[in-house]
């Protein structure tokens, strides 16, 4: 390699340098160096040995900066004798090597160069030979346009000759085919080409008009007239049987106006044929619907009616358009009216039928139907945009949303009344022993979750009017009006108010009386209204809100006039219920102060049972009401002061009412007393609106029991032992009335007042010492 | 404009009853009968000096027994007939009879109140209406257009129709009709219409209405379940032949129409508790009053089902005046029913009002505790109606 590199720089420096010892080497040294360096080549690489530490060593060999006196100073310094002999020798050996493989690089090199001189030499000989053949060629070619010129010349006369003759041939053929034409079209008459024959006409026509005067072609053209009638009343004749279907008919129809017949009249006839054939559609449509339907599904309907009727008429529009476009607005209104009448007339067979599934649950069925039926309806709406067709589907569409809309009203009402029956056979059910009785709560969120999830599923079910791939859900109506009107006023508020409606119609029932609703329902829909008063209406609504995006300027109900419309429900069930509860007890204490005889009772000894029942009915109205209502509030005073509070009652406050009614004074004391004690109490109001709490609501009973056993005992007259009963049974249902109210204070008035009344009528009023009346209620 | 301030008057016992006296249409009198079952029971006739707003009263003793229920005759001014208690071995009787007052306080007293001092006079008995064979006497209605010999009584479950002869001096039972049922049925209350000829009773017990001919004392109709509890009262529209108002305990007034007795014609829900009287205005029937055992009493105005619906009509010597009343009226249409005013001077429960035959634009009304409150209609109102 070190050789190979050395050839190219210094080819001169031959076999003649000999080696005449280390000194005399070293500018061939750095030659060689330098020549490895203009070879991109690194010394250590070039002399095969591993690169020194400093590049710049003046004493490597191979390095670039060789010093040859630095090196040999070095040498002699540092070596002794025998290794500088060595190294003498070595250095000599090296310098031969190099010497004898430059010597075989030269020679080689040589020979090719003498092999590429010779080369040129032979191509520029046969340069030389090509130049001559080119010249031969542009003479030849020379020659031969001059030929060629002088061929065209010599045959242009001919070629026009040529030209005339087949000018002449061409007439002929003409005039020979206006010859044959009679035959010809008689031909294709009787073979029945008819397309065939009315384009002979039509090439003819135009030259025999022309040369008519000429008596040979006046003969054709009389015959062809002639052909050409009977060809026009054959194809008039088939129009006629119109037996074919609409395309050959209106193949008919174009040949016979290709002929010139009158438009006016073809296009009559054409529209009665079609006609025809529609209406054979539309009476098949019909024989489906027929009085008792084996009725395939409205899908199916749709889609025969889609194939059968819209087709045709979408065909016989088309072709209409294409043959009678010449007729001009004229003929489009004409169409338009045809279009228009039958298309009516199938609406009203497409909407008897939808009126069939109004009935029927399944929307997503009618949806699809109506959809293909609105899809199908869209292009002759294109076609025959005069006759509006796609805009009739369109409103028989939004109807029968509308009347979907108001069926799933009533099927919300249908669903609420049946979970009104429900709870009403639930709480009719006779009750298991040791059972307590039905779950109010359990029942209540039976009714809540069934109703809400019928909600759902209408909502649902309504939904798929506004699904993006139905073909109609982009019409205003239906991303306007439906959803804010129609679904969210219609069916939602509408189904909320008429729940309210509902609700409210039972406390206004007639059966006062009877108590035709049980109590415990009244309860239970006050709850279920309260209940849809704080949270369900909201979530609803924005439910309804959210699928159904409602995007229009109508107004909206807002949340909370709902909200206000369902509390005031709530409110007036409830007070509807306490009214009958308050009723129910009430009934039974007139009974039981109307039906005995006050005058000549015996001395009591017990409490009348009446009372227990009373506390007893009044418990269970507690538990009943605990079910669904919370606690509510009561004045502090409460708990154990019951006692202490009754012995102020029986002892201190009744003496003193007692007082002036049995002691001989003036009988102003009475009225004077029982004035100056109303002035300290507040007026009680009876029958007072209630909250939406426990304690309220028994405050309520217990305030209408009272008031009435109080007008009741203020009817009647009373014997001594009649007062004292009285006394008793006020001092028990005052041991267990208290806990139930607000404000026992309350029951202490009314049961003061009743015992004050019931002196007051009593001619003798001997009242019974407050321990032993303590002393028989708790015996009893 | 101010109103006058009620005018209050106490009375020393318990009084449920109290009417105007029918016969007086000079003076504004009414009579108040007390129930006490310990001292002489009394019967006072109250005088109302409209200018002076001071009450006078007399005072006559009624000592058969506590009175639960009064009217007076239509015709006779000193004529009156009681309802009363009796109690006998230890039993409770309520039994009728009819009086009469001493001549010289028919037409009312107008010494100065200081009677303390006055021994209280007497009732003349006129008659006894004899129940024994029918039980307790319930009310007493006279005849309302008639001579006063004509009075019907409601005892338990008949209806007995009773001749004045001689005077009054004796009661004939000319015809009775009974009312047959299930369970123990009892007239509570009953009014005689003023229309047709006063052929016509109308009649409450339990919670339905009846209609009676008094000719042939057979039902004429029958309202049944008039109110979801116990009737306590009912009135005839003066002006309207068909109409009736009820009240009961179902805390309501309801207003029929006898021609149609499946629905009311109007109710009203004002009080909060029993009702126990509702009277017409006599002159003008929107009028309606209502008193209750919610110590209120309502003075309701019922334009829409009164004789004048479209407020007073013009008459036709108005007719000067008749652009002036056109405008007027026009003003007046929009008229609502509505609650004119409610009266809270009771402090117990309410169970008499009526307005004076005298001034019908004055009302008393009767609370448990013997206060006796009267009332006038308010102003504005009145001069409404009038002009």
């Amino acid at each position: 390699m070190a050789a190979a590199a050395a050839a190219g720089p210094s080819p001169g420096s031959g076999p003649g340098d000999s080696p005449e010892g280390p000194e005399g080497e070293a500018p061939e040294r750095r030659r060689k160096a330098h020549g490895m360096l203009y070879y991109g080549l690194s010394e250590g690489e070039a002399a095969g040995r591993p690169a020194g530490p400093d590049p710049l060593d003046p004493t490597d060999l191979n390095g670039a900066h060789f010093d040859p006196e630095v090196y040999l100073d070095k040498l002699r310094r540092e070596c002794p004798l025998a290794q500088l002999m060595d190294s003498e020798t070595d250095m000599v050996r090296q310098i031969r090597a190099l010497d004898s493989d430059m010597q075989t690089l030269v020679y080689e090199n040589y020979n090719k160069f003498i092999s590429a001189t010779d080369t040129i030499r032979k191509m520029k000989n046969d340069f030389r030979k090509m130049e001559d053949e080119m010249d031969r060629l542009a003479t030849n070619m020379a020659v031969i346009t001059d030929f060629s010129a002088r061929i065209s010349a010599t045959l242009q006369d001919r070629h026009e000759r040529i030209t005339k003759l087949a000018g002449v041939h061409a007439l002929l053929r003409k005039l020979q085919f206006l010859f044959e034409l009679p035959s010809r079209l008689t031909k294709c008459v009787e073979l029945g080409a008819y397309g065939q024959a009315v384009r002979y006409q039509g090439r003819a026509q135009a030259v025999l008009q022309q040369y008519q005067h000429l008596p040979s072609f006046r003969a054709i053209q009389d015959d062809c007239q002639v052909i050409t009638a009977r060809l026009a009343q054959q194809l008039r004749q088939r129009f006629r049987e119109g037996g074919s279907g609409a395309p050959e008919q209106a193949e008919c129809v174009e040949l016979l106006l290709a002929l010139g017949e009158p438009a006016e009249e073809l296009c009559e006839e054409f529209l009665a044929h079609a006609r025809g054939r529609l209406e054979k559609e539309l009476r098949s449509l019909e024989a489906e619907l027929g009085p008792s339907p084996p009725a395939p599904d409205v899908l199916e309907f749709t889609d025969r009616g889609g194939s059968g009727f819209v087709g045709g008429l979408c065909q016989v529009a088309a072709a209409y358009q294409e043959l009678f476009a010449a007729q001009g607005p004229a003929g489009a209104e004409k169409l338009a009216a045809f279009a228009r009448e039958l298309g009516s007339r199938y609406f009203a067979l497409v909407e008897r039928r939808l009126a069939q599934e109004q009935g029927g649950g399944d929307n997503s069925l009618l949806v699809r139907a109506l959809d293909r039926f609105h899809r199908r309806l869209r292009a002759p709406g294109a076609l025959l945009a005069a006759a509006g067709l796609a805009d009739a589907a369109t409103e028989i569409v939004e109807r029968v949303a509308r009347e979907r809309l108001g069926h799933h009203l009533q099927g919300l009402r249908a669903a609420f009344l049946g979970c009104l029956t429900d709870v009403r056979q639930a709480l009719a059910a006779p009750r298991v022993a040791g059972k307590e009785g039905p779950g109010l709560a359990e029942l209540l969120a039976n009714v809540a979750s069934s109703i809400l999830s019928h909600i759902k599923a209408s909502l649902a079910a309504v939904h798929l009017f506004t699904a993006k791939e139905v073909s109609f859900s982009n019409k205003p109506y239906f991303r306007g009006e439906f959803c804010s009107q129609g679904v969210r006023e219609g069916l939602i508020v509408g189904f909320i108010r008429s729940m309210c409606q509902t609700a409210q119609s039972f406390c206004d029932s007639p059966g006062e009386k009877g108590g035709a609703t049980p109590p415990a329902l009244l309860l239970l829909l006050s709850r279920l209204c309260l209940d849809y008063e704080t949270a369900t209406i909201s979530y609803i609504l924005t439910l309804t809100d959210e699928q159904f995006l409602v995007q229009d300027q109508f107004p909206v109900t807002p949340v909370s006039t709902l909200c206000a419309e369902a509390r005031e429900t709530a409110r007036r069930l409830l007070t509807h219920y306490v009214k009958v509860q308050g009723l129910v007890i009430s009934q039974m204490l007139r009974k039981s102060v109307e039906t005995r005889d006050w005058l000549s009772t015996l001395e009591p000894r017990n409490v009348r049972a009446v009372m227990k029942r009373v506390v007893e009915d009044t418990t269970a109205i507690d538990v009943q009401v605990g079910l669904l209502y919370e606690e509510g509030v009561r004045k502090a005073q409460s708990s154990d002061s019951s006692k202490r509070t009754f012995s102020v009652y029986s002892s201190s406050r009744q003496q003193g009412r007692y007082a002036p009614s049995y002691t001989p004074s003036a009988p102003m004391d009475t009225n004077l007393l029982s004035n100056i004690q109303k002035l300290f109490s507040e007026r009680i109001d009876v029958f007072s609106p209630v909250e939406f709490n426990k304690v309220s609501v028994l405050t309520g009973i217990i305030k209408i029991s009272l008031k009435t056993l109080l007008e009741c005992v203020r009817l009647r007259t009373f014997g001594r032992f009649g007062l004292q009963q009285v006394q008793v049974d006020c001092h028990f249902l005052q041991l267990y009335l208290w806990r139930f109210v607000a404000d026992e204070e309350l029951v202490h008035l009314l049961l003061d007042e009743v015992v004050a009344s019931a002196a007051l009528r009593c001619p003798d009023p001997v009242p019974m010492e407050p321990s032993v009346v303590e002393v028989i209620c708790e015996r009893g | 404009m101010e109103d006058d301030a009620p005018v209050i008057y106490g009375l020393e016992f318990q009084a449920r009853a109290l009417t105007p006296q029918t016969a007086e249409t000079d003076a504004i009198r009414f009579l108040v009968g007390t129930q006490s079952l310990k001292y002489d029971n009394q019967i006072h006739i109250i005088d109302f000096d409209d200018e002076n707003n001071i009450i006078n009263k007399n005072v006559l003793l009624h000592q058969v027994g506590e009175i639960w229920h009064i009217s007076a005759s239509p015709a006779d001014r000193g004529v009156l007939a009681t309802c009363y208690n009796r109690t006998s071995d230890s039993k409770v009787l309520t039994c009728a009879a009819v009086w009469r007052m001493p001549k010289e306080l028919e037409s009312g007293s107008h010494e100065s109140p200081d009677d303390s001092s006055s021994t209280a006079q007497t009732l003349e008995l006129l008659c006894h209406l004899d129940n024994t064979a029918h039980g307790n006497m319930a009310c007493v209605v006279w005849e309302p257009m008639g001579d006063g010999k004509k009075i019907i009584s409601l005892a338990d479950n008949h209806i007995l129709l009773w001749d004045l002869q001689e005077s009054s001096s004796q009661a004939v039972l000319a015809s009775s009709a009974s009312l047959e049922g299930k369970g123990q049925l009892k007239f509570t209350s009953g009014r005689w219409s003023p229309h047709h000829n006063c052929t016509q009773v109308a009649t409450a017990n339990d919670t339905t209405l009846r209609g009676w001919d008094t000719r042939s004392m057979s039902q004429i109709y029958c309202i049944e379940n008039a109110h979801g509890q116990l009737v306590r009262d009912l009135d005839f529209n003066p002006n309207k032949q068909y109409y009736l108002a009820s009240c009961g305990d179902d805390c309501k007034v309801k207003f029929w129409d006898t021609r149609n007795v499946t629905e009311p014609v109007k109710t009203l829900e004002e009080h909060s508790h029993w009702v126990w009287n509702v009277r017409y205005n006599h002159s003008h029937d929107q009028l309606v009053l209502t008193g209750s055992s919610d110590s209120r009493v309502i003075l309701s105005n019922m334009v829409s089902i009164s004789s004048e619906p479209f407020g007073h009509l013009v008459d036709d010597d108005d007719i000067s005046d008749q652009e002036d009343h056109r405008s007027e009226e026009k003003s007046k249409e929009p008229l609502q029913d509505n609650v004119i005013a409610t009266y809270e001077e009771h402090e117990d429960s309410v169970y008499a009002v009526d307005w004076s035959s005298a001034d019908p634009w004055l009302f008393a009304s009767l609370s448990y505790d013997g206060r006796l409150v009267i009332n006038r209609v308010p102003r504005a109102l009145k001069y409404h109606i009038l002009l």
